[in-house]
C-alpha cells in the first residue's frame, strides 16, 4: 500500500510512487498541511510555542500559519516551558484544542510537572468528569554537535506516565494522519518527531485523513526475523533489511507508530511468526522504550522466541558533541544487521 | 451605598462563610473515626476570602483552587453531596471516588478541579482565561492559591503572560503565612506579594482578609474591571490557618507556630466577627442566626447521609477514566 512504504530517500519516491502519479510532501510540509487543515476546520485548534510565528516557522513546520490564521490562533511565547504548559492544559480543560509546539525535546522536562502531575491525571483525578485534549509536538535533534541538551530522544521517558499518549510518525504520511488523529483524541499526547526525518518524502494525500493512535504498520514483510523500529530507526530497519536479504535473512519490520497505546497484538503476531526479535530506538536502552517493548515480549511471546530479545539504542551517556563520538553514539542499519545476524546464527 | 451594604448581599456571606465552618468542623468531629481516609487541609479561619469573592462570581466564572480547596468549591456553589461523598471515596463523589480532598470537581459549578501542587493552578486558570478570551465568552477565571504558590516558577509565568493578552483572570492569593510549616519570613525578600503583580502591570488590592465586607468590596471593583474586558486583577488577602498545613489537629502545641500567634489571630476570627456586626447593625436577628445554622447543619447532615450511603468503587474503576 502506498502509505505504508517507506522511501529511502526522495529520488526512491519520485521512481515509484511519484511515478505512479501519486502525491509526494516532505514530513514539515505534511506537519504544516494538518496543522493548517486542523486550525481551518476547528476552531477550538490553536497552535503555541515559542517562534511559531517565526521567519524559520519551527523548522518549516508552522511556516506561514501565522500569517494565514493570525496571531491570535498561532501565539509566539514567553520563554516559560511549565507555565505555558499549564496554561495550553488549562485550555485544553475548558475545551480548547491546543498544539503546543517545542524545537527540541530537550525543552519537554521543563515542562515535566505541568505534563506529569496536571495534563496526564486531570481526567483521573475528576472522575472522568474533564480532558485535556493537548497535543505537545517536539522534536528530537541529531547530529553537527548538538550535544547532551539538544539532541535527546526522551519519549521512554514519559511511557512511564499513565494518562499519556506518545506518538512517533516516521513517514510523512503518518506525520499527517496521526497528528489529526492526536488533536482529535482528547487525551494528552506527546508527539514524537525527529529532526532528521524533515526531508524525507513520501505519499501524502490532500484530503484530512486519519491514523488511528495504537496500530502497528508492516513495512516489510519477512519470516526470520522481527525488527520493531521506532521513528527514525524505521529507515534504519528498512535498510538493514535489504542489506539482509542478500544475505538470505529474510527481515519482517514493524513500525508500532505509537508508544502509548502499545499494538501489542501486531508486535507478538510478528514475533509468533518469525521466533526472533530485534527493538531498534532512537533513545537509550536503559528503562527506555525499548525495553518495554522487551518486558512485553517476554511477559506475553516468551514461548514463540527462539533466541533472546536484543535491543539496538543508544548506550547510558549523554549525547557528546564531537562527531567522532556521535557515530559510536548512534546506531543504525549496520548495528540492526548485526544483531539479526547474530539472532540468526550468521556472521 | 456600596453593594456590601446591601442586606441580601451580607446575609450571604455570612452563610457562604458559615457553611464552610459548620462543614469543616463537621470533618474535624468525624476524623478521628478514620474513616475518612485522604488528606484534609482544612479551611477554618480564612472562611472570608472564599466567600467576599465567589459572592462576586456568577455560575458560569471559572474556579481554579488548590489542597485547601473545600471552602472554594462550597462558596461557589458545588454539590454538597458531591464533596462529602468524595471525602468518603465514594462512587457518589464528585470525582468518583478517584481525586480525594485534594482533588475536587463540578463543571456545572464553574469548579474545573484543583492542583496539589503548589503553584499548579495558576498556570490551568490562566490557560482557562486564554480560552475564555478566545472563545470571546463572558465569564472570568478566578484562581485561588496561597502565599507558598508565590514562590513557584508558574506564579511569575502565569501572571506575565495573563498581563501580556490582558486575560480574565482574577488572581486571589491567600497569605496565611505558611507553606506547610515554613513562614513566610523564611520565604520571601518582600512580604508584600501584590508587588509583584503591580511590577506586571496588573492592577492589585490588599484587603483584610479575614473581614468579608473588604475581601467583597475588592473583588467587587476586581470582577468589574475584568468583565470591562481590562485583563487581570490581583488581590492579597492576608489570613491565618487555625488548623496544621494537614489534618484536623492545630499545631502549635507540635512547635509549628507559636501559640500567642495563633490567639491573636483567634480573637480575629472572621465568622464570629461578622455576625456581630450583622447583629449589632440589624442585618440579621439572633432567632435568624439560630435558622440559618440550622438550615446550613441540616444541609450538611444529609450530605454526610448521602456519603455513608453511596458504596465504594468496584475494581472495573480502577482503570476506567484514565483515558478518555
Amino acid at each position: 500500500m502506498p502509505w505504508t512504504k517507506v522511501p529511502i530517500d526522495k529520488s526512491e519516491f519520485e521512481n515509484t510512487l511519484g511515478k505512479e502519479g501519486l502525491r509526494g510532501r516532505s514530513y514539515r510540509q505534511a506537519l504544516l498541511e494538518a496543522q493548517t487543515q486542523l486550525l481551518e476546520s476547528d476552531p477550538s485548534v490553536f497552535v503555541i510555542g515559542e517562534g511559531v510565528d517565526d521567519a524559520g516557522g519551527v523548522f518549516g513546520s508552522t511556516l506561514g500559519l501565522a500569517q494565514k490564521f493570525g496571531k491570535e490562533r498561532v501565539l509566539d511565547i514567553p520563554i516559560a516551558e511549565n507555565g505555558l504548559t499549564g496554561i495550553a492544559v488549562g485550555a485544553a480543560i475548558c475545551g480548547m484544542r491546543p498544539v503546543f509546539v517545542h524545537m527540541r525535546m530537550d525543552f519537554l522536562p521543563m515542562c515535566m510537572d505541568q505534563l506529569v502531575n496536571h495534563a496526564a491525571k486531570w481526567r483521573y483525578m475528576t472522575g472522568g468528569r474533564l480532558n485535556v485534549p493537548l497535543v505537545a509536538r517536539s522534536i528530537a535533534g541529531r547530529g553537527w554537535g548538538s550535544a547532551a541538551q539538544h539532541s535527546q530522544a526522551l519519549h521512554g521517558l514519559f511511557n512511564h506516565i499513565p494518562g499519556l499518549k506518545i506518538a512517533l510518525p516516521a513517514t510523512p504520511y503518518d506525520a499527517k494522519g496521526l497528528l489529526i488523529s492526536a488533536v482529535r483524541d482528547g487525551n494528552p499526547v506527546l508527539f514524537c518527531e525527529h529532526r532528521w526525518l524533515y526531508d524525507f518524502t513520501g505519499y501524502v494525500p490532500e484530503e484530512m485523513y486519519t491514523v488511528p493512535l495504537g496500530q502497528a504498520v508492516t513495512r516489510r514483510k519477512g519470516g526470520d526475523v522481527t525488527i520493531i523500529a521506532l521513528s527514525l530507526m524505521v529507515y534504519e530497519a528498512v535498510k538493514a533489511a535489504s542489506a539482509l536479504e542478500a544475505e538470505g535473512i529474510d527481515a519482517e519490520v514493524i513500525d508500532p507508530r505509537t508508544l502509548v497505546p502499545l499494538d501489542e497484538a501486531a508486535l507478538l503476531e510478528s514475533v509468533k511468526k518469525t521466533g526472533r526479535v530485534i527493538i531498534a530506538d532512537t533513545g537509550v536502552k536503559t528503562g527506555g522504550a525499548s525495553a518495554e517493548i522487551a518486558a512485553v515480549i517476554a511477559e506475553k511471546g516468551f514461548e514463540f522466541l527462539k533466541a533472546p530479545a536484543l535491543r539496538v539504542g543508544s548506550p547510558d551517556s549523554p549525547v557528546p558533541a564531537s562527531p567522532e563520538l556521535e557515530k559510536l553514539y548512534y546506531p543504525g542499519a549496520n548495528e540492526i544487521a548485526k544483531a539479526a545476524r547474530a539472532l540468526c546464527g550468521k556472521k | 451605598m456600596t453593594a456590601a451594604d446591601s442586606r441580601a448581599v451580607r446575609l450571604e456571606l455570612l452563610r457562604l462563610m458559615l457553611k464552610i465552618r459548620v462543614f469543616e468542623e463537621k470533618i474535624v468531629s468525624v476524623y478521628p473515626a478514620q474513616d475518612m481516609k485522604t488528606p484534609v487541609h482544612l479551611y477554618i479561619g480564612q472562611e472570608a476570602i472564599a466567600a467576599g469573592v465567589c459572592a462576586n462570581l456568577r455560575a458560569e466564572d471559572y474556579v481554579f483552587s488548590t489542597h485547601r480547596n473545600h471552602g472554594h468549591y462550597l462558596a461557589k456553589g458545588a454539590n454538597l453531596d458531591g464533596i462529602v461523598a468524595e471525602l468518603y471515596g465514594k462512587t457518589g463523589g464528585c470525582s468518583k471516588g478517584k481525586g480525594g480532598s485534594m482533588h475536587l470537581v463540578d463543571t456545572d459549578a464553574g469548579c474545573m478541579g484543583t492542583s496539589a501542587i503548589v503553584g499548579g493552578s495558576l498556570a490551568l486558570g490562566t490557560g482557562a482565561a486564554l480560552a475564555i478570551k478566545m472563545r470571546g465568552e463572558n465569564r472570568l477565571s478566578a484562581i485561588f492559591f496561597g502565599d507558598g504558590a508565590a514562590d513557584e516558577g508558574t506564579f511569575q509565568e502565569s501572571l506575565n503572560f495573563a498581563a501580556l493578552k490582558k486575560l480574565p483572570v482574577l488572581f486571589v492569593c491567600e497569605n496565611n503565612f505558611y507553606a506547610t510549616n515554613s513562614p513566610q519570613s523564611a520565604r520571601h525578600s518582600v512580604p508584600e506579594i501584590y508587588k509583584r503583580a503591580e511590577a506586571f502591570g496588573i492592577p492589585a488590592a490588599h484587603p483584610d482578609g479575614n473581614d468579608a465586607d473588604a475581601v467583597y468590596e475588592a473583588a467587587s471593583i476586581a470582577a468589574a474591571h475584568i468583565r470591562a474586558g481590562n485583563g487581570p486583577y490581583f488581590l492579597q488577602c492576608d489570613t491565618y490557618r487555625w488548623k496544621g498545613h494537614v489534618g484536623p489537629d492545630c499545631d502549635f502545641e507540635k512547635g509549628c507556630r507559636p501559640r500567642a500567634e495563633l490567639d491573636k489571630w483567634l480573637e480575629r476570627c472572621p465568622v464570629k466577627t461578622y455576625q456581630a456586626r450583622l447583629l449589632k447593625s440589624g442585618g440579621i436577628t439572633e432567632q435568624e442566626l439560630a435558622q440559618m445554622r440550622a438550615r446550613i447543619t441540616a444541609e450538611v447532615e444529609a450530605a454526610w447521609d448521602f456519603a455513608k450511603k453511596s458504596p465504594y468503587p468496584g475494581p472495573r474503576e480502577l482503570l476506567t477514566d484514565v483515558y478518555k
